[in-house]
């Protein structure tokens, strides 16, 4: 079938963005793609650094840090050291895309195509993103969370504020729960909730307080039962709901940070299989069109650069590495399930039994909501990408003098590379496992916090500075002597 | 949300995306963002605005600077591991490893890992940033302890007046000047019309004279009529305006304060004034300068440093060559004095007048000084300003010229130790509004 292309040249206008989206969106519901509705917005170079430095939040309270990344952005981009992002997706209900002015018409029906299709379908369908976000009240939460930091601001003073920001900041990596599902929220309820719980947990802290030592053996018994009764993993959510001295305020934002930390985790443990898939539909898509005679050559050939730049994996050597590139990996994966169920090979067969043959959307589909980077690799990673990408796994044990390469990309070491390469994925593994194991209640009242060790890694040299920043909204002029090196 | 409602009839992948134009939305949303960050390193940013002041002229002090921090400084602690225990990690583009290998490990820091790890602590590469001119000044201004009032004075830009200069031929259309644009047009129209004229004038003149009489003379005339149709229709098709002929009214900006202005920077360098007085010496005299320079659309400085004798030297000279020996303020003083008949007619010029000094002279000499500057400088001068640098007691200068300062309102001076009292010596120049 033969039609005549929607556009030639680079200039994008209004109406032909709207024609691309309008066939995207065909081409999209064709493959099946499931997405929240979209909300394009096209917006300046300006703009675009202003969202890049508040870590993609639309909306976001006022932080040094955020004017840290805005800076170095700033400088960066000025100097042409980089080009901008191509674009910013949120996962949002309605899905914000963010479009720059800046961009070619291909490049901007190649962002809808990624963003506004693939990012969005992903937020929408796989199972982190529906377990930990709710897309629907997102923009609503940040909203409250600015006014309310804002407020604080306002009434105790902006560096009080900054000084616990810098704390919870600090812990935000340690402040999400692995294994409970977070409730809805909407503004309202949130409003509602937050006074509700100010008030409450006032009421109870002085639990903590009602310390008086009635006999000895009754302080000996005491520190038997320990508090909390079992390790706490969640440093920000133990701060929040058990700090005997912070103020209703403080407890506020602490939450805050950790629900917004909470928000950001799925995109933690998502990376490859993310851009993966978008990288995977944006290709697809614009092929489809193509092979529909809506794109010209010019357009194609534009197209192939970039593309081919995104999912660029340089070599382990090469100066410009800096490690594996998830576009590319994430690509390659995705591909890759769809050659096995289209074309699969002998190995292919013995690889996946269950792949080989069968329905390559429904299949991409399966993966894409059911796994994250760490189990997708584990799943999916193929000999044949393993030999493609020469794949091998470097062992560095300070035991030993030299690093050994462990596995390559042969018979004996596909199993194990794919195993390492999961596991490097592993956020388990990425960050350092550090828990609340007790604080001692009728003592000294300090908090202990354990770091169970895994592969006898140590803790990095700004340990102790986070640690300073945990006693600030635990409690000021209470010793807090964390022993967070001996146990483990 | 809407999505429960619609699905029913409105068919998936028909959903419409909505398209919003944000371009116009503030873009300075991460200004505050920025000024926290300003504030939060203001020590290490006032420490390199200080050193730019060292290292700078005071007459190209209106600048903005680039700053650096140690990115250790600004890094922010999470949990993280160290490089020990056990580890291992997978890459791409193996060429001739097999298993078992064993090969040294790459040095910590360059190598594989390269930029990224950089960002998270063990770089020691700096955070450079540039800041603006009116973030330098801010930052150069903070421990003079300025007035709110005389920060803002100084730190906004010169305003320029458009003044009218004559015409150009292109510009705006709204300053399109029609009556001049319609004479020139005319005039062209004149200049290339003129050799059809003048045939025409012939040609009319002969078919007059031809008129009336026989065949052949018809003939005759039929073609001078045609010529002349012919030569109508050329002048007929001259413009009758062109893009040439368009004068638009020009206009040229010109720095309002419109006279200039000459500094005399003074100081004595005589072995007991250091480094750190001749940096307060210096901001003295930056104030100055700043002062001037949105005053006064010109101004010329002119550096003489004394210690027994006078000598006029350049900037660099001025701040950092070293002298000994004795002071005798009165050399500096005659020196200005000749200078000035030289070379600034107080016709033409406003003086102005920066001493600084540790207070010590000769003490013969200071009584020399005060009947100098009272019968000679301070007749011809708009102003004179007199720091003495962190001197315990008055010294003998000080002594003379507290008379000079009761016999003249524009002479001012000023004890001073730190740099938040050197802005009292000009509180008074700067009650003024600028001319």
């Amino acid at each position: 079938m033969s039609r005549s292309p929607i556009s030639r040249g680079s200039e994008w206008t209004f109406d032909l963005i709207r024609r691309y989206d309008r066939e995207i969106a065909r081409v999209a519901a064709q493959y099946g793609l499931d997405t929240y509705p979209n909300q394009i917005e096209i917006i300046s170079a300006e703009q675009m650094m202003d969202a890049y430095s508040s870590a993609g939040m639309p909306v976001g309270y006022s932080y040094w840090s955020y004017g840290k990344q805005f800076i170095a952005v700033e400088q960066q981009y000025r100097r042409g050291r980089m080009g901008l992002a191509y674009e910013i997706v949120i996962n949002s209900d309605p899905c914000i895309a963010y479009l720059m002015e800046e961009n070619t018409m291909m490049m901007q029906a190649l962002v809808i195509a990624h963003a506004a299709y693939g990012h969005n379908s992903f937020f929408k369908n796989n199972y982190l993103f529906r377990t930990w976000t709710s897309a629907d009240s997102v923009i609503d939460y940040l909203l409250f969370a600015k006014d309310y930091v804002a407020k604080c601001e306002e009434r105790y003073g902006e560096e009080p504020v900054e000084l616990l920001l810098d704390s919870c900041h600090a812990l935000m990596s340690h402040g999400v729960d692995r294994y409970k599902r977070p409730s809805r929220l909407s503004p309202q309820r949130e409003l509602q909730r937050q006074r509700d719980r100010e008030a409450y947990i006032q009421s109870q802290l002085n639990d903590l307080w009602r310390t008086v030592p009635v006999t000895q053996a009754g302080q000996a018994q005491a520190r038997e039962a320990r508090f909390p009764a079992e390790p706490q993993e969640n440093l920000l959510y133990f701060i929040e709901k058990n700090a005997p001295l912070l103020e209703p305020w403080q407890r506020e934002i602490v939450r805050i940070v950790r629900k917004i930390g909470q928000y950001f985790f799925p995109q933690r443990q998502t990376q490859v299989m993310n851009e993966g898939w978008a990288t995977f539909w944006h290709y697809t898509i614009i092929n489809h069109l193509y092979d529909e005679g809506l794109l010209d050559d010019g357009f194609m050939m534009e197209f192939v650069q970039s593309h081919t730049n995104v999912v660029f994996q340089s070599a382990f050597d090469d100066p410009r590495y800096t490690g594996i590139n998830p576009y590319a990996l994430g690509f390659a994966m995705m591909r890759d399930i769809r050659r096995v169920c289209e074309n699969p090979t002998e190995e292919d067969r013995r690889w996946f039994p269950d792949l080989a043959g069968g329905d390559w959307v429904k299949s991409l589909d399966f993966a894409m909501r059911n796994f994250k980077d760490e189990s997708f690799i584990a799943q999916y990673l193929s000999p044949r990408l393993i030999r493609e990408f020469r794949l091998f796994s470097v062992l560095d044990d300070d035991h030993n003098e030299k690093i050994e390469i462990s596995a390559i990309h042969d018979d004996g070491g596909y199993r194990y590379v794919r195993n390492a390469l999961a596991e490097q994925y592993n956020l388990g593994n990425r960050e350092p496992n550090i828990q609340v194991y007790d604080v001692n209640r009728r003592g000294d009242r300090s908090l202990t916090l354990r770091h169970s060790q895994h592969n006898r890694r140590g803790l990095g040299e700004s340990t102790e500075e986070v640690l300073t920043h945990i006693e600030s909204p635990q409690a000021r002029d209470i010793a807090v002597a964390a022993a967070a090196r001996p146990l483990g | 949300m809407v999505s429960a409602g619609p699905q029913g009839f409105l068919k998936r992948g028909e959903v419409m995306s909505q398209l919003i134009d944000r371009r116009l939305n503030g873009r300075n949303k991460s200004a505050v963002n920025r000024r926290r960050f300003l504030r939060r390193y203001k020590n290490q940013i006032k420490r390199a605005v200080g050193e730019a002041i060292a290292g700078r002229s005071i007459t190209d002090i209106d600048k903005g600077e680039r700053v650096s921090i140690p990115t250790k400084d600004i890094s922010e602690p999470v949990f993280g591991h160290d490089s020990s225990g056990r580890r291992e990690r997978v890459h791409p583009g193996n060429r001739d490893f097999m298993p078992g290998d064993r090969i040294d490990r790459p040095p910590p820091a360059g190598g594989g890992q390269g930029k990224k790890a950089s960002n998270e602590g063990n770089g020691r590469d700096d955070f450079v940033f540039d800041i603006s001119q009116e973030e330098f000044l801010e930052f150069f201004f903070e421990d003079l302890a300025l007035p709110d009032l005389v920060k803002t004075r100084l730190a906004t830009v010169v305003d320029h007046n458009l003044v009218r200069a004559g015409h150009t031929p292109s510009g705006v259309p709204s300053n399109l000047d029609v009556v001049r644009s319609l004479k020139g047009a005319m005039a062209r129209r004149m200049a290339l019309g003129a050799p059809y004229r003048r045939r025409l004038r012939q040609l009319v003149a002969e078919l007059d004279s031809s008129r009336g009489g026989s065949e052949e003379r018809d003939g005759a005339s039929r073609a001078l009529e045609e010529e002349i149709a012919e030569l109508k229709r050329r002048i007929g098709g001259i413009p009758f305006i062109d893009t040439f002929d368009l004068r638009f009214r020009n206009r040229i900006k010109q720095p309002k304060p419109s006279t200039q202005a000459v500094m005399f920077c003074l100081m004595d360098v005589s072995g007991s004034m250091d480094t750190e007085r001749k940096d307060i010496a210096k901001r003295f005299f930056i104030l100055l300068y700043l002062f001037l320079s949105r005053n006064y659309k010109r101004i010329e400085v002119v550096f003489i440093r004394h210690h027994t004798t006078a000598l006029e030297v350049d900037e660099y000279d001025f701040f950092y060559a070293r002298e000994t020996g004795g002071t005798v303020v009165s050399s500096a003083l005659k020196l200005t004095y000749d200078i000035i008949g030289r070379r600034f007619p107080t016709s033409e010029w406003n003086l102005y007048v920066a001493q600084a000094s540790d207070g010590d002279n000769w003490s013969d000499d200071s009584p020399i000084c005060r009947s100098m500057l009272l019968n000679k400088l301070m007749p011809c001068l708009q102003y004179y300003a007199y720091v003495e640098i962190a001197a315990e007691n008055p010294q003998n200068l000080w002594l003379e010229y507290e008379q000079v300062n009761a016999a003249c309102e524009n002479f001012v001076m000023q004890r001073i130790k730190t740099q938040s009292d050197i802005y009292p010596v000009f509180r008074e120049l700067f009650k003024k509004q600028p001319a």
